[in-house]
Parts: structure tokens; C-alpha cells; sequence
């Protein structure tokens, strides 16, 4: 179809595309020749980062006034759920009771469904112990499964974790935990191994040999991939796995965790679960329990799209906070630069990195280049928001305007064709091109438009290497934890963290139920009593609820009508 | 009067502006034309338990089968990645029977009577091309069964490897096959047994097993921040016009850099 008759280009989307077929041959010759975009040193990144990316709004965040990491700096909408009671606040007395009777006993419990969660409960039946693993929704809803663009690890002879090592303390700033840092990068060959034996399908060469690329920030190719669907490809197979082993790991699916229960020496002993279908609380005693429940993108941060999934509203931090573990990093949050705006229907849906790592330009309105495609994330997503920012506010005024009044960028993906061959996106991309195309686009004829989107918790739970918290008894691995990937995660690390530290924590907490576990003791909320003193000194009030379990996207015509149900979040 | 009576079922009659009329599991509401299934059924007041996962098109929570008035043909979607058109008479299809049997990859065979073995009812294929015709994901659904039975697990590995295991297939098979778990069994025993193991990522897994890499990390932790940052904006990159990468050593700054003479690099 010609560009003039698609009945969803705006006039002057089209006169910007025409811009963009009119620069791409000498693109192409550009990048045919080596030519790049210059990098930005140091100095230029952090200069713009703190104009422009929203981390350094300082209005959108609030000193947390509760708590072992009291005084940290977060956006409103994550001290929010800190700054709320617990769902068993109202009846505290009551399951004081009701927790000393529990329905399940078993070696370890497994708090999450995702890759973290599901490689934590493998590892911990490997070493003997029996597993429950309980989660939200159904096994496998977890970002883990939409994650696109790989896994990294230095593998091939002119890389080496040490070089990893470097590339993910720049890439965070080097804020990262050196200790946690080194584990991932030494384990990370091991891990992508352990996978291939699992059956995972990573894209290679006919002798066996991986594929791999560059992502943001990566100084050596070393991004994995099955496809465009890496994350689907490992989530799969460690759940199948997992359900290979009914005997070892028993799965409990709509039911997260709400709260964790302790005993009077302080250790971690289990935890409640809220069945949200028959909405039924479970007692779960547990020898150790493992968090592994993810990330926070569900919040909705500074009212910011996501590509999170359903479920991801950060409610494992907020157990594991009122069970006395601090946080790091949590006032790092990581925007995608490239999540859709255009089409409406997928505005803030994840367009991979491997976009631009299979060489798609990033351009502004005029088809010009203005940025290196490959900066670690929050230089790349701060570039793309200044280009769009009018230039009164010290932006560029170079975005593309889109009908619902956004603005956006062009990722040129019809020029990875051009460089690499008809056929080269649909082979790499299929996911990718698969959804554009369900919604009227072609991207391997016409550019995409861009624009961040709120795609990743950076900081998290305060973690040792062996996937221990100061908790005895708690382990927690994944998104959920902070410091491994300091103030700013690279491009598949995420997918290697959730496996690293999610074998880790399992195995930690298998061998202390092994070793270390003394016995139960007497079971006790005590930590939520103290928690809710603080909230009473600080004046919450009572409708304020976490964890979140479901973000509410029911619309407020229909709420106002709703006059005598309520949701239980704080979302409301 | 078909028309009217279709609009009985509905509290509020008058066609707004930009909306259609829509019908979950039979039942009329009004929404935004430009909306995706899913944010439709959150429009009209419902907050989804099942039905909704990654919102994104790659978990198979939200398989959705719909009709709508021009035609008696079952159409297919995600319901996060559908947009709604009129009149459309929805279901979502969050979950359906299927049952994973459970086995163990290592001691199986990559063979077409192994799985057949875990899934006998393969074997029952009767070549309707139905799978096919329901998946929302366009995958050649019928083939990869059917080259299940040839034995050819490349082939299915391959066909299916984009399987979000919404199971709408399942819901729609009349030899009750079920699709997504023979998929996810074959592309492990294909990958498991038949592909190549990379030489290279072994070679590597052992050199990090011996602490080939330990004085290196050792030693960059040492570094004080300074010295760090400067040999991280001076590194080379892979790729880069000009950089010719013979090794992996870390030697590329003269100021900062690693003395190998005590180590067998």
C-alpha cells in the first residue's frame, strides 16, 4: 500500500517518513563503510542524563519515611507501597492465630513464577529439598517471558568475564556491588550451558557455535538469543522442567505471597498466601523461602506506559521490607528508549534492543541520526526524550507528532534489509514484525516509531552473592533484589541475573534447610506490629494496601458506579 | 428486528461517539473503537484474574475467540493484541484442559516413537488443518504434528518455536491432541540430543571452572574508581572501524592496565 493512502499516518508522519526513505541509501553507504554516530564520553552522558532522564526529576520523588532504608530517595509511586499497611493489618490479632496452624510444610518455599523463581526451584530439588512454589498468576507470567533481545555472556575468544565484568560496572554507573557483579559474569558461560543441556533453542551455527551480538553498553559481542522470543524460549523450558518434577516442586498458581511470617529468633519461616480467585489465605511453613517475584513496572512510575507484565507491582519488596531487609537503588528505574507510541493500541509495548543491535538507526523527524544507537539504556532513553522535548524547555523540537498528540522517534528497521539482505528482520525479528503487523504496519518497509517506556526496577532487595538477605532464612533473587546492576542494568543482564541468582538463592536455601534450620520456633507477626507503629507515626491512611497484587484499570465512569465494592490496592 | 434485539441486552442504548458496541460472553457494552480486546474488557468494568499476563502477545494467557455478524466463521485472537470490531461476540479462552505428562529428556530418545510414547494421541492427526486455522500466533500448526510423525524434530523445532501456548489448538482438535506440549517436548529433545553443543562456550566454562579469569577480576575490583572509569572509556569496541581484536586481554590502556607476566595468559 502506498504511504499516503495508510489510514493511520497522520500527514506529516508521512512527510517524516518520506525523509527517512530519502536519507536511508546514504545511511546505508555510512554504515557499509564503518561509519557510526559518535559515542558520548563521560562527561556528555551524565550531563544530559541529569537534564533529561526521569530519574533526576527530583519534584517526582519523596525522601521513604519507614522502614531500614528510611530516608531513601524514590518516585512517589514506589514509596507509596512502602508508605502502606498490610493486607492483614485490620486483623492482626486474628492471623497471629491463624498463622500457628500451617497448611503446607516443606523445605523451601519459592515466592514467584518467573525465570528466577522457577531456575530457584529446580536448583533447590537438585540439592534435596522439597519446593512449593507459589505465584500470582499462572507459572511463567513474569517479564521473564516477554524479555526479547538475549542473554549476555563472554564466551568467544576476544571476550572474558573480566571484560563483562567492566562493561556492567559502566553500564550502572558503578554503583554495582562488585562482589554480586563478579558471580554474575563468572557464572554467566555456566548458566547459558546449563540451558543449552535443558533443551533451550539458541539461535547458532550449524557446529554448534553461538550467535551473538552486541546490546547498549556492551564493549564485545555477547548477547544470546532464541530469536526475538529469548525469554519465552528459557521461561519455557525451566517450567516444563519444573512440571517434570510434581513429586519434588509443588506449584501453587494464583496465589502470591502477601506477607512472610518469622519467628521469635527473627528467621524467615514461611509465608501467607492470598488464593485470589476463592480469596483464601494459605499458611505455608517453610523451611527457607526464596523471593523471586520481580519487578515494579506495574506502578506505573511518573505515569509512564510499561512493558511489564500483569503482575508486576513490586510486591516482593515489600515483604521482604517489613521482614527487615533494606533496599539499594531503588530511586533508579530503568526506561526502554525504544517502547512503541504508534500505533495507539501498543503505545509503551517493548520493541527489542536487537532492533538497533542488528543495526536499525535511530532518527528524528528531519531522518537525521542524532545519537549513537547502542549507549547504555538511560543515555539512550534520556537522547530520545531530549530530540522530542520542546526546545523551550531546553529540548530539540525534532520529534515526530503522532494523531493522539505524542511524540516519538523513527527506528529505522527496513535498513537491517538493506545492509544484511530481504528477509534478514522476518528471520531475526519475527515477534517483532509478527506485532506491527497485526496492527496495520510493515516494519520491514517502513520505520517504527519510538518512544521510552517504564521497563525495568533497577534497584531492589540488599543481597549477598549466595542469594542471602541479613533475614536468616531468606533468600531472594531476580529483579526483585538491587545492586548487581548499580544505578542502570545493560541490555541482557536481566535474563542473566534471573538465572544466575535464581539457581543461587535456590541452592542457598536448600542447603540451609539442610545444614542450618534449626526448627520452626514460634511462628510470629511481630514484624508487621512494629512496621505498623511506624505507618501510625507517619499518619497513613487506612485504604492504603500493599502489596499491590493487580494494578485496577478500570476506567473511573464505571469505579464511581461500583458504589459498595472496593479494590484493595493502592493504585485505587 | 434482529438489530433491536440484539441492543435489549444492553443498559445503555445510544451509540456514543467513536465507540462500538461489543459483546462479552454475550452481554452488550460500549467501548472505544481504537482498543485493544483486553483494554476493552477493562473498559467495561471488569479487572481481569485470568485472561491477562504479559499484555504483550508472548504468554498465551488471553487466546480469545470471537464471531461477528457478517459471518458464521470462529475467528481467533490475543486479546492484547486484537482490536475490537463491532458487533464482535467474544469469549476469552484463558485456560483449556491439557495435561503435561512428565519425563525426563536426557534418558528419552529423539525419535518420533519417544514422543509418541509420551503422546500417543499424535498419532491421531487426521490432518484437518484446524490448528492451523486457530492459531493466533499464524504458525503452521498441522505441519509441525505432522512432521512429528515423520520423525523430522528440526522441522518441528523449527515450525514451532514461536508457540505463546495460548492452546487454542487444544480447544479446537477433534483427535484431542495437544499441540503446545508435544512442541515444547520435541524442541527440548531436538536441542538436547541432536543439536551441536557449542565447543566454544564449553571451553570457556572451563577456563572460568580452573580461575583462568580470577586475578583479572581480582584486580579490576582493586582498581580505584578513577583508574576504572578511565580504562572503561578507553576500551575498544568489537566491531568498531579500526579495532582489531586479537585476544581478550585487558591490556588496551597503558596507564591501566593488567600485568600478565605472573600469569600463563
Amino acid at each position: 500500500m502506498e504511504l499516503r493512502e495508510h489510514p493511520l499516518y497522520s500527514p506529516e508522519m508521512i512527510e517524516s517518513i518520506k525523509k527517512v526513505e530519502a536519507t536511508r541509501p546514504r545511511r546505508a553507504e555510512e554504515a557499509r563503510r564503518g561509519y557510526r554516530f559518535e559515542k558520548m564520553s563521560l562527561e556528555e552522558a551524565d550531563k544530559l542524563l541529569h537534564q533529561f532522564h526521569p530519574d533526576y526529576i527530583m519534584e517526582q520523588k519523596r525522601e521513604l519515611r519507614v522502614g531500614p532504608s528510611k530516608g531513601e530517595l524514590l518516585n512517589h509511586e514506589v514509596a507509596d507501597i512502602f508508605e502502606a499497611h498490610s493486607r492483614l493489618a485490620k486483623k492482626l490479632d486474628e492471623f497471629s492465630e491463624f498463622i500457628k496452624e500451617p497448611e503446607i510444610t516443606t523445605d523451601v518455599l519459592v515466592i514467584g513464577g518467573g525465570g528466577a523463581g522457577n531456575a530457584a526451584a529446580l536448583m533447590a530439588s537438585e540439592h534435596g529439598a522439597d519446593v512449593v512454589i507459589a505465584t500470582k498468576l499462572r507459572l511463567g507470567d513474569a517479564n521473564t517471558m516477554m524479555a526479547q533481545g538475549g542473554i549476555q555472556a563472554a564466551v568467544t575468544p576476544v571476550d572474558s568475564p573480566a571484560i563483562h565484568y567492566l562493561d556492567v560496572m559502566g553500564g550502572g554507573h558503578f554503583k554495582n556491588d562488585p562482589d554480586l557483579v563478579e558471580a554474575l559474569v563468572k557464572d554467566a558461560p555456566f548458566v547459558i550451558q546449563w540451558l543449552e543441556r535443558l533443551g533451550v533453542m539458541f539461535d547458532k551455527d550449524p557446529d554448534g557455535t553461538m550467535w551473538v551480538q552486541h546490546g547498549g553498553g556492551t564493549s564485545r559481542m555477547r548477547m544470546h538469543s532464541c530469536r526475538d522470543y529469548s525469554g519465552a524460549g528459557i521461561m519455557r523450558v525451566l517450567r516444563d522442567e519444573v512440571r517434570n518434577r510434581p513429586d519434588k516442586i509443588r506449584e501453587i498458581e494464583f496465589s502470591p505471597a502477601v506477607e512472610l511470617i518469622l519467628n521469635e529468633r527473627g528467621e524467615c519461616i514461611g509465608a501467607v498466601l492470598f488464593n485470589i480467585e476463592t480469596e483464601e489465605y494459605h499458611v505455608v511453613y517453610a523451611k527457607a523461602v526464596v523471593l523471586a517475584t520481580g519487578g515494579f513496572g506495574r506502578l506505573h512510575i511518573q505515569g509512564f506506559p510499561t512493558t511489564n507484565h500483569y503482575g508486576a507491582t513490586g510486591d516482593g519488596l515489600v515483604l521482604g521490607y517489613r521482614a527487615g531487609v533494606p533496599i539499594r537503588y531503588l530511586g533508579a528505574v530503568q526506561y526502554h528508549p525504544t517502547g512503541a507510541i504508534f500505533p495507539e493500541q501498543i503505545v509503551g509495548l517493548l520493541i527489542t534492543e536487537k532492533v538497533r543491535g542488528s543495526g536499525a538507526d535511530v532518527l528524528n523527524v528531519d531522518g537525521e541520526k542524532f545519537v549513537f544507537p547502542l549507549e547504555p539504556r538511560d543515555v539512550e532513553a534520556a537522547a530520545i526524550i531530549r530530540e522530542c522535548a520542546p526546545v523551550e524547555k531546553g529540548g530539540r523540537g525534532k520529534g515526530v507528532r503522532t494523531p493522539t498528540g505524542n511524540y516519538g522517534v523513527w527506528l529505522d528497521a527496513p535498513l537491517i534489509d538493506l545492509l544484511y539482505g530481504e528477509g534478514t528482520i522476518e528471520r531475526k525479528l519475527p515477534a517483532m514484525v509478527r506485532m506491527y503487523r497485526r496492527f496495520g504496519i510493515d516494519m520491514t518497509k517502513e520505520p517504527i516509531l519510538v518512544y521510552p517506556t517504564l521497563h525495568y526496577q533497577n534497584g531492589g532487595l540488599r543481597i549477598k552473592p549466595d542469594g542471602s538477605t541479613n533475614v536468616p532464612g531468606l533468600y531472594a533473587g531476580g529483579e526483585v533484589t538491587g545492586g548487581v546492576h548499580g544505578t542502570n542494568r545493560l541490555m541482557g543482564n536481566s535474563l542473566l541475573d534471573v538465572v544466575v541468582y535464581g539457581r543461587r538463592s535456590g541452592t542457598s536455601a536448600a542447603l540451609y534447610a539442610k545444614e542450618q534450620f534449626r526448627d520452626f520456633g514460634k511462628p510470629t507477626l511481630q514484624h508487621i506490629y512494629e512496621y505498623e507503629k511506624e505507618l501510625a507515626e507517619i499518619g497513613v491512611p487506612e485504604d492504603k494496601i500493599s502489596p499491590v497484587i493487580l494494578p485496577n484499570y478500570v476506567p473511573e465512569h464505571v469505579r464511581k458506579k461500583q458504589l459498595t465494592s472496593y479494590y484493595q490496592g493502592n493504585l485505587y | 428486528m434482529a438489530e433491536q434485539s440484539r441492543k435489549s441486552g444492553s443498559i445503555n442504548p445510544e451509540k456514543p461517539k467513536d465507540m462500538v458496541p461489543i459483546y462479552i460472553m454475550g452481554k452488550r457494552y460500549f467501548v472505544p473503537k481504537t482498543l485493544t480486546i483486553m483494554k476493552a474488557i477493562e473498559y467495561a468494568g471488569y479487572q481481569l484474574k485470568r485472561g491477562a499476563g504479559c499484555r504483550a502477545g508472548f504468554c498465551g494467557a488471553c487466546g480469545t475467540v470471537y464471531r461477528t455478524p457478517d459471518s458464521y466463521k470462529i475467528k481467533v485472537g490475543l486479546a492484547c493484541q486484537t482490536v475490537v470490531e463491532p458487533e464482535m461476540y467474544i469469549a476469552q479462552l484463558p485456560f483449556y484442559p491439557a495435561v503435561k505428562k512428565t519425563y525426563n529428556i536426557e534418558e528419552m530418545e529423539p525419535t518420533a516413537e519417544a514422543v509418541l510414547g509420551i503422546y500417543p494421541e499424535v498419532a491421531r492427526c487426521v490432518a484437518c488443518n484446524t490448528c492451523t486455522k486457530v492459531c493466533p500466533q499464524e504458525l503452521e500448526v498441522m505441519d509441525y504434528i505432522q512432521e512429528t510423525l515423520h520423525g523430522n524434530l528440526d522441522k518441528v523445532a523449527d515450525l514451532s518455536f514461536d508457540c505463546v501456548m495460548c492452546g487454542l489448538c487444544v480447544s479446537r482438535c477433534p483427535a484431542e491432541i495437544q499441540h503446545p506440549f508435544v512442541a515444547i517436548l520435541v524442541r527440548r529433545l531436538y536441542n538436547h540430543h541432536l543439536v551441536p553443543r557449542s565447543q566454544q562456550l564449553a571451553k570457556r566454562v572451563k577456563e572460568v571452572e580452573e580461575g583462568k579469569y580470577d586475578a583479572e577480576i581480582k584486580w579490576l575490583k582493586s582498581l580505584p574508581l578513577e583508574k576504572l572509569k578511565k580504562l572503561y572509556s578507553t576500551r575498544p569496541r568489537e566491531g568498531d572501524p579500526g579495532v582489531e581484536l586479537k585476544d581478550n586481554k585487558i591490556d588496551w590502556n597503558d596507564e591501566v592496565k593488567f600485568d600478565y607476566s605472573g600469569t600463563n595468559r
